[in-house]
């Protein structure tokens, strides 16, 4: 089976989009009293817009863009302390290539790299943790991100430079998780949400039992999802389905890769190392309870936070630093669509990023503006 | 008199002196494997028979470049092969048939002088290929540290014969956009060669000079309205440059687009859009459409266009922008990006 081309096959499209155009009949849903489709992952959010799917949806339904991606909710003080640590003599801050941009209130770690910090890409944690083996005289400090997705890895490379005894490698943590925005999205007022697509990789690790409390609390229906069209096609029907018949269950469509209770092995490294904050800050949504990962005290010794003497919470001031006239909230909460903020295309560009979801072509911002932006209006 | 063998392994500062050590690296290393009667005498510029300048309406191009690329020598090439094929390519889309070149190095303190002499090597056989000579050049060392291993800058003149007048301001809607090959290999060969990635793969960059390419297109459609070389940025960063410029749209299909299926492995494994990596021997043609056919035909009977294709076409709306139609018949924006394609996370 080839993975790509079977996946992008525009004959199969074309059966779903038949089905799912019935479906939304069924609902008798219309442009104006649509049905309100949260993707939450940014891969998806990607994969809608390089697909041109949003354009090929029946008028009843509307995508909302949901808060999965990691790099545009990371709030700037977060950023700035990221550069405070490259700033240090001596370390070398290894980061994933999309967080190189991110503004923060001084600026981003590509500006920071210019100005002589040594900032270095990598692909993966454990590449950070062969350059700190290289450079032994040096501080390797991986700029930790990301949902459950990078979580394991980033705890495998802990637990394998704990065992070396590698002791010039730490993290800057700012791993987050996917459910707890997820309950504070759906537990806002604002909220105008019928259905779920559920983030595939996400979903690959946790499984889908953490989405449970979406159908059992709050009624709403959800299916994880692969990234390819014909996934996300398949899911959006599955939704539909669900509205159709007035039921609410986390369905798995994407079953080639995702077990119900995950990959009990990658929980576990996650459980090893890492330990949930009591709060952490979202970009765009503000603090969410038990949403942002920790090194555990345990691993003290690979937390770029203690070495560092930088904390989260009370040590520091935390008002959220964004500029007056950003709607990014509004926009992952699906109550308002990018173009429709002041600020988009006008001030905040991909060039120049205001807002959290203009930061990375995963945001929503910024993928309205590289594929849409000739239907803005349309849309 | 005859000077003794030159057998340093290694550039020191004193290859970059002005004194003997420079006279013998500069003999051994770049003159006698240039080879050529131009550069052999020496002298402080090269002095050039005018060749088919002299016709009337023919017209001089002249274009620079700087190669600078990490690793120097990459599957399908290195900075030697790249910086000849870069500057021939930049004379060739514009209708030139190239006349000479130029080198000038800065070479970094320490660099291996076996893998010097491979990179001048291949300088001399890609000129060779293009039927171009480098007929000038100038060397400088830099203190360790002062410079990534070897920097290479190449100029290039070339003639433009009488009656072409390849531009972007040409292009009329209805015309056909074309390509030589696949997308995206030198910059996924390059991506992978690496090796941060731990990818292996058999990728290949495409650089190539494209003279005889251009001069075959030109014969067999003589109406072309312009040609790019899509380097940096790749046909997604050309095309909007055309468009721009002509104030006129692009609209691909996605369909038509070729790109090898590994390129499109390691696209989807780091995020990356072909269209945007970088090419160094594919060009992007804007023909008429009464002359496609016989474009296309051209091109596919050239070793360096067997897989040429007409990707999309030229249209009155929306201006300055370019389109694609996903194979989906979905539509989407091709816009320029914000800086380098960064890998994503997940």
């Amino acid at each position: 089976m080839n993975l790509i081309d079977d996946f992008r096959d525009p004959a199969r499209a074309h059966a779903l989009f038949a089905r799912i155009a019935r479906l939304t009949a069924d609902i008798g849903a219309t442009a104006q009293a649509p049905v309100t489709i949260m993707e939450i992952c940014g891969g998806h959010t990607h994969a809608i817009f390089r697909h041109g799917l949003n354009r090929l949806m029946p008028e009843g339904i509307e995508f909302a863009h949901g808060p999965g991606c990691p790099v545009c909710v990371l709030p700037m003080p977060r950023v700035d302390e990221c550069i405070e640590i490259a700033e240090h003599p001596g370390v070398v801050l290894a980061t994933f290539g999309d967080a190189m941009r991110v503004p923060g209130t001084r600026g981003s770690l590509l500006q920071a790299k210019t100005s002589g910090a040594d900032v270095r890409i990598v692909y993966s944690p454990l590449d950070a943790l062969a350059l700190a083996r290289k450079l032994p005289d040096r501080e390797v400090v991986f700029f930790a991100l990301g949902f459950e997705t990078t979580m394991p890895a980033t705890a495998l490379s802990v637990l394998q430079a704990d065992r070396d005894g590698t002791g010039n490698f730490s993290l800057f943590c700012n791993h987050i998780t996917v459910p707890p925005p997820l309950r504070a999205i759906l537990e806002d007022p604002a909220m105008r949400i019928d259905g779920f697509v559920g983030p595939g990789h996400v979903s690959m690790v946790i499984g889908t039992d953490p989405y449970r409390f979406v159908a059992e609390e709050f009624h709403r229906p959800i299916a994880v999802a692969g990234f390819e069209p014909l996934d996300l096609l398949h899911a959006v029907a599955m939704v539909l389905a669900q509205i159709s018949e007035g039921r609410a269950v986390v369905e798995n469509q994407y079953a080639r890769v995702v077990r119900p209770a995950g990959n009990p092995r990658a929980i576990a490294a996650i459980d090893a190392v890492f330990e949930p904050r009591e709060s952490f800050e979202w970009r765009g949504l503000g603090e969410i309870d038990r949403s942002g990962m920790r090194v555990r005290e345990r691993f003290a010794a690979f937390d770029a936070e203690r070495k560092f003497g930088i904390g989260y919470g009370s040590t520091r001031a935390r008002s959220p630093v964004e500029i007056e006239g950003c709607r990014c909230g509004d926009v992952v909460k699906g109550a308002l669509k990018p173009p429709a903020c002041p600020l988009f295309g006008t001030v905040c560009t991909p060039q120049t990023p205001i807002g959290a979801l203009m930061v990375s072509s995963e945001g929503a911002c910024a993928a309205y503006h590289q594929y849409a932006g000739l239907h803005m209006a349309a849309d | 008199m005859r000077r003794p063998p030159f057998t340093d392994r290694t550039v020191s500062m004193a290859h970059g002196g002005g004194g003997r050590a420079m006279r013998d690296f500069v003999a051994d290393v770049f003159v006698s494997a240039f080879d050529n009667p131009l550069l052999a005498v020496l002298e402080d510029q090269a002095r050039l028979d005018p060749g088919g300048l002299v016709a009337p309406g023919a017209r001089l191009a002249f274009t620079t470049d700087g190669f600078v690329v990490r690793p120097l020598i990459f599957p399908g090439g290195d900075i030697g092969k790249l910086a000849v094929c870069g500057t021939v390519n930049d004379l060739a889309v514009g209708g030139a048939i190239p006349l000479a070149l130029s080198c000038a190095v800065v070479i970094e303190e320490g660099f291996d002088i076996v893998l010097l002499r491979r990179i001048v090597a291949s300088m001399r056989e890609a000129a060779a290929e293009a039927c171009v000579n480098i007929v000038t050049g100038d060397t400088k060392v830099v203190e360790h540290g002062a410079a990534d291993g070897l920097f290479i800058t190449t100029a290039g003149v070339g003639v433009i014969p009488y009656g072409r007048a390849l531009a972007a301001t040409q292009v009329r809607s209805g015309d056909v956009v074309l390509v030589n090959g696949p997308l995206g290999d030198h910059g996924a060969a390059v991506m992978a060669a690496r090796g941060d990635l731990a990818l292996e793969t058999t990728l290949q960059s495409d650089c190539r000079p494209l003279h005889s390419l251009m001069t075959a297109l030109l014969d067999a459609a003589p109406g072309t309205r312009c040609a790019r070389d899509a380097t940096r940025g790749g046909v997604a960063s050309v095309l909007n440059e055309i468009a721009v410029s002509a104030g006129l749209g692009v609209r691909l299909e996605e369909t038509r687009i070729p790109v090898r299926p590994e390129v499109m492995g390691l696209c989807e494994i780091l995020g990356l859009d072909p269209l945007y990596l970088a090419n160094e021997g594919t060009a992007v043609a804007i023909v008429p459409p009464e002359q496609a056919e016989a474009a296309l035909a051209a091109w596919g009977g050239h070793p360096y266009g067997v897989q040429a294709c007409a990707i999309g076409a030229i249209t009155n709306e929306p201006r300055g922008r370019v389109t694609m139609r996903t194979g989906f018949g979905g539509e989407r924006l091709v816009d320029l990006l914000a800086g380098d394609q960064l890998p994503r996370i997940c």
